[in-house]
Formats: C-alpha cells, sequence, structure tokens
C-alpha cells in the first residue's frame, strides 16, 4: 500500500464557522486507486471535510494537494474540472429531469459544442449529444438502471435514486470519487449491491474513492484505509484491522466509563 | 387508442433523442402548422387573424421567453413586461435612425437589446433567490417603465409620449403601419415565432436546457458537474430577454401599431408570469396552451351571449368574462397545479397506456 503513489494530502486543515471548530489540524491522505473511507460519530465532520476537499467551504489553515497541485482557494465548479466528483447524504438529484438527463448533466464539462450549434441541434452538437449519450448508457447499463432510464428521477424510490446519483457522479470521469453515506437509508440487498458498484468502479475504471459511511460493517470489508474523526480532530488512520483494534476509536464509538 | 408509440422501434441513439420521438407527434405538429400557415390565413376572418391569433403568437412568444428563465432556470422575474418594452423602444429607435433597414431585421435585432439589458438586470441573480430575487427585478420594471416615460429621446420627442409605428416594406409588401393587411403581419408573427419555439427547443433539449434544469433543481449539486452558475444563470436572462424583446417588438409592430409606456406596465408583467405559471412552468408547449388560456378563452367567453341570443348588456358580458375567466384558471389550477402542460402530459400518458389503467 505505502508503494501508492498519493493523490490527495490534506494537511494540517482547520476549519470553523464563528466560534465552532468544525475540523481541527487534521492530515491525511488518499493513495491513488484506493479506497479510502472517512468514518466517525455524528457532528465528527466528515461531511465538512468532504466539503473542503470539493472547495465549498474554504479552510482556515492547512493545504489540501490534489494530483500534487496545491490548492489556492477553489471554487466548486473547478474542484470538479480536475476531476473531484461527488454525491450528497441526502440525495441532490435534479428532480424535475429524467434519469437519463441527470446523467447526461454529469457530462456538462465533457460537452463544449458552442451556443450556435446547440440552437439548431444540428451538426456538431447533434454528434456530440449522441456520443454522450452512447456514454450515459454504458454507465446506465453497469449500474443496472436500464428500466428507469426515462423515469423522472423524483419518483424513483430511494435506493433507486442513490444509484442514479452515482451514476450522475460517474458521467463526470472522475479521478477522485468522494460518496457521502452512499448507503443510508438502504436495506440489506440494496446495500450489497451498491458495495458491488463502489467495488466495480474501484477495479475497472480505476477511481479512487473516498466515502463516508456508518454500517461499520461495510467500511471494513470495503476500505483499504480508515481515517477515524471524533469532533473534528483526527484519533485514528489505518488500515481497518489497525482502526479496529484502536482503543481511541473503541471509545470514541462506545464511550468511556469517566 | 391512436396515440400508441408500440411497434415504433429506435434503431438508434439519435431517433431516441430527438425532440419528437414519437411519430403521432410529429403528424400532429405538422397538422398544426399545416393550420397555422394555410388554412387560417385561408380561410379565418379579420377578427381571428388580427385580434386572436396574431396576440396569441406574440404572448405566447414572451411566454415563452419568461418560461426560459422562470420555468427552466427557476429564477422568478417580475419585470417581464419591462423586457418587452425594451424590445419595442429598441426597435423603434433602430427602425427611425435606419428607416432604410428591413423592420424584420431590426425586430430579431432588438432582442439584442433587450438581452444586454437582461443580462444587466440578471446579475443580481448570481446572490439573491427566490421571492427576493423577484423583487430585485421589480427595479427593472419600474426603472425600465420610468425611462419609457421620462426620456423623451426614446420616444422620439413625440408630444403625446407614444411611439406609433410608421409603414414598412418587407420585398415590396407593407408589413407594418395601417395599410399592411392582417394576413402579412400573421405570416411574419408566425415565422418569427415559428423559427424561434424551434429553437428555444433545441435549446432546452440540449446541454444549455440541462445546465439550466440543473441549476433550478439543486444548484449545489449544479456547481459540483461543472456547472458555473453566474454564467448559466446570465445566459438564462439573456437568452430569456431576447425573446421577450422580440416578442414585444412584435407587439408594437404586428399587433398594436402603437403603444403608450403603460402598455409595459407591471400589471402585462404579471399577466405573463400567470401564463407560465397556469401554462406550465418548464415546459414550452405549456408557454402555448398558457397564452391560449390568459387571451383566447376570454375572447370565447365574451361571444358566447351573443352567440346565444341572449340580451345582456356589454358591461355586464366583460364582468362575467373576468368572473368566468378567473374561475377557470383557479378550476384549472385546482385540477393541476403543475399547469396545463401537465395535463396534457397525464392524457397523453392514458392514451398510451388505454385500455389499461397503467
Amino acid at each position: 500500500m505505502s508503494e501508492r503513489e498519493t493523490l490527495l494530502s490534506v494537511s494540517n486543515v482547520s476549519l470553523s464557522f464563528g466560534g465552532v471548530k468544525a475540523i481541527s489540524d487534521v492530515s491525511f491522505n488518499i493513495a491513488k486507486g484506493e479506497i479510502r473511507a472517512i468514518i466517525g460519530p455524528n457532528g465528527a465532520g466528515k461531511t465538512s471535510m468532504l466539503n473542503v476537499i470539493n472547495g465549498f467551504y474554504h479552510p482556515q489553515q492547512g493545504q489540501i494537494s490534489f494530483n500534487g497541485v496545491m490548492r489556492k482557494r477553489m471554487k466548486p465548479y473547478e474542484a470538479a474540472s480536475q476531476g473531484i466528483a461527488r454525491t450528497f447524504q441526502n440525495v441532490a438529484l435534479f428532480k424535475g429531469m429524467s434519469t437519463l438527463d441527470n446523467i447526461l448533466a454529469g457530462r456538462a464539462l465533457k460537452m463544449h459544442k458552442s451556443f450556435f450549434w446547440q440552437m439548431f441541434r444540428y451538426g456538431p452538437a447533434l454528434d456530440e449529444e449522441i456520443e454522450h449519450r452512447k456514454f450515459c448508457e454504458e454507465i446506465i447499463d453497469f449500474l443496472e438502471i436500464e428500466h428507469i432510464r426515462k423515469a423522472p428521477v423524483g419518483s424513483l424510490p430511494y435506493g433507486l435514486q442513490k444509484r442514479v446519483e452515482l451514476g450522475r457522479a460517474l458521467a463526470m470521469e472522475p479521478t477522485l470519487l468522494l460518496l457521502d453515506e452512499p448507503m443510508a437509508g438502504m436495506n440489506l440487498e440494496e446495500k450489497q449491491d451498491m458495495s458491488r458498484f463502489i467495488i466495480d468502479v474501484n477495479q475497472h475504471y480505476g477511481t479512487t474513492v473516498a466515502l463516508i459511511e456508518h454500517d461499520i460493517g461495510v467500511v471494513m470489508d470495503l476500505s483499504d484505509r480508515i481515517v477515524v474523526l471524533e469532533y473534528g480532530h483526527k484519533i485514528a488512520d489505518g488500515t481497518p484491522d489497525e482502526v479496529k483494534s484502536d482503543q481511541k476509536v473503541i471509545d470514541a464509538y462506545l464511550g468511556v466509563a469517566h | 387508442m391512436f396515440y400508441r408509440e408500440v411497434g415504433q422501434f429506435k434503431t438508434n441513439y439519435a431517433a431516441d433523442q430527438a425532440i419528437f420521438p414519437i411519430r403521432q407527434d410529429r403528424i400532429g405538429l405538422a397538422l398544426i402548422l399545416l393550420v397555422a400557415f394555410i388554412v387560417i390565413p385561408l380561410f379565418g376572418g379579420e377578427f381571428l387573424i388580427a385580434s386572436v391569433m396574431i396576440p396569441f403568437l406574440v404572448l405566447a412568444l414572451a411566454a415563452i421567453g419568461l418560461n426560459i428563465l422562470v420555468g427552466y432556470t427557476g429564477l422568478i422575474s417580475l419585470g417581464a413586461a419591462a423586457f418587452m418594452g425594451v424590445g419595442a423602444y429598441a426597435c423603434y429607435k433602430l427602425s427611425t435612425i435606419f428607416p432604410e433597414v428591413n423592420i424584420v431585421v431590426w425586430i430579431v435585432a432588438s432582442g439584442f437589446v433587450s438581452a444586454a439589458v437582461g443580462v444587466l438586470f440578471g446579475l443580481p441573480s448570481l446572490r439573491i433567490k427566490g421571492f427576493y430575487l423577484a423583487i430585485a427585478t421589480l427595479a427593472a420594471q419600474f426603472f425600465l417603465q420610468w425611462c419609457f416615460q421620462r426620456v423623451p429621446w426614446l420616444y422620439n420627442y413625440n408630444t403625446s409620449g407614444a411611439i406609433e409605428v410608421p409603414t414598412h416594406t418587407l420585398f415590396g409588401v407593407p408589413v407594418t403601419g395601417a395599410s399592411a393587411t392582417p394576413v402579412t403581419r400573421y405570416y411574419v408573427v408566425l415565422t418569427i415565432v415559428v423559427g424561434m419555439t424551434w429553437v428555444a427547443a433545441n435549446l432546452v433539449h440540449g446541454r444549455i436546457g440541462r445546465n439550466w434544469m440543473a441549476v433550478r433543481d439543486m444548484d449545489i449539486a449544479a456547481q459540483l458537474m461543472g456547472i458555473r452558475l453566474l454564467p448559466a444563470k446570465l445566459l438564462a436572462f439573456a437568452v430569456s430577454s431576447f425573446y421577450v424583446g422580440v416578442a414585444g417588438a412584435l407587439m408594437v409592430f404586428m399587433w398594436l401599431g402603437a403603444a403608450e409606456p403603460e402598455a409595459f406596465n407591471i400589471n402585462q408583467s404579471f399577466i405573463l408570469l400567470f401564463m407560465v405559471i397556469i401554462g406550465g412552468l418548464g415546459s414550452l408547449i405549456g408557454s402555448f396552451l398558457g397564452a391560449a388560456l390568459i387571451h383566447i378563452l376570454p375572447i370565447i367567453v365574451r361571444m358566447v351571449p351573443d352567440a346565444l341570443g341572449i340580451p345582456i348588456g356589454a358591461a355586464t358580458v366583460e364582468h362575467l368574462t373576468f368572473i368566468i375567466t378567473g374561475a377557470m384558471i383557479i378550476f384549472f389550477l385546482v385540477v393541476e397545479p403543475h399547469g396545463l402542460a401537465r395535463l396534457w402530459a397525464i392524457a397523453k400518458q392514458k392514451l398510451r397506456v388505454w385500455p389499461f389503467p397503467y
């Protein structure tokens, strides 16, 4: 594991909202091609961490470098154009659009044909549309959502919405895929499906995955390395076996007698 | 029954990505165009063409423009009528400064002026959303209307303060002013409206339309897809104002023949917004249905007492028209809050699966 190249490194990042410290002095890295989990009790700063990586929040202190490039204050669309994709804890799909349109919307950065051609939906614009439709069909095929391709996403059951959201993120062909609780609220079968998709994404496309998840069983099985946060501090970092036997982690999850 | 897609197999993505993938829709559209381009001008009376169809088409075009902003991009605007005014005054000024240029060129060009003004007033939309943005667009409404009243240069220092349209010709045929026949004006309006509707359909079904809808539905996720909010919103403002501006120019040059600043007051903005909401947010066909409901329905209601031979005073008919039209708008919104376009879509779905319930 150690010989792997580092894709993203977070060093000494602190983030606070007014007087509330969401993240204090956290450092970790994500290696190319691994599945990295971020776990911790509620309010530990996991989602804030993802928001920092995404460029939604700007940390007061610390540095982040992605793909070897040190990052300045960055806007979310810049993170997107560097290849960071993301799914949300509460599904954030485009509710008024069909499954296919949602996934096609994920291709926004890859489509460049000008307004002029778009006006006539002809020539280059039409070719581009069809070429990207082909790509999206591959994702639809991969995620086994062929039957809902034309359905408005607002009408889909929760498990499928999560899957469409993953599809939309995959449409960006990300180098780093951030998943915020991809299995929240799912039943066992749906969790198994989702785990399978995550492993497939990681192995077939070679996408690096960072995920937040509360189902510890899933996290231990899926991830190569785990970061544990509590109250904004990093309390453990290592392979599932190391983290499992770490006394601080056990205390954080089970509580300690005072 | 007749509306089935059974047996229409698509063998490539181009056919499936088409704007009208179902054959019956394409036939229906062809029939509508046939009626609009041939049957109505041939058999329609002057009243039908000049007082029903031309206003309907102009209002529908304005509704499409407003729908791009409100329905597709989710930015509420209360200043639509002011942008119609920008289009109208721009066209008026351009055609008086350069009278030798074809008037249709100026009608389309005035859309660009309106688009530029729209972008300017769209700048706050990055920071404010929803009702607050609606209030910000009110500023456009009042400021622009003030300009139409107080800047004499805009109405060529006319003592009446109104703009009047002189006669312009297109290929030797008068298309504006008193000597233009309703049929010629109808053809000009129809051609522009059909062409611009086609362009709007292309835009909203492609990348740009998806970006707009993504911004509308979940702007945070849209940013993460790499969609930059400000350019997307400003583009929506520009395209929307372009359509509304052209509609305004058509309104003055092809329909009314003259206009006062009052024609572009906030009432008109509200009427346009009602058309979009009742017709269906985020739907082009909804814009036409909304314009038809608001403009054509009162005309039909007004004709009923005469047709049945009921003796009522003209004033009473006017009041009744208000009451009945208002009641029908409420009825339609109760039946389907998402507008007439959704009703239309539900009806199509029912026909598709008939005789089974689903």
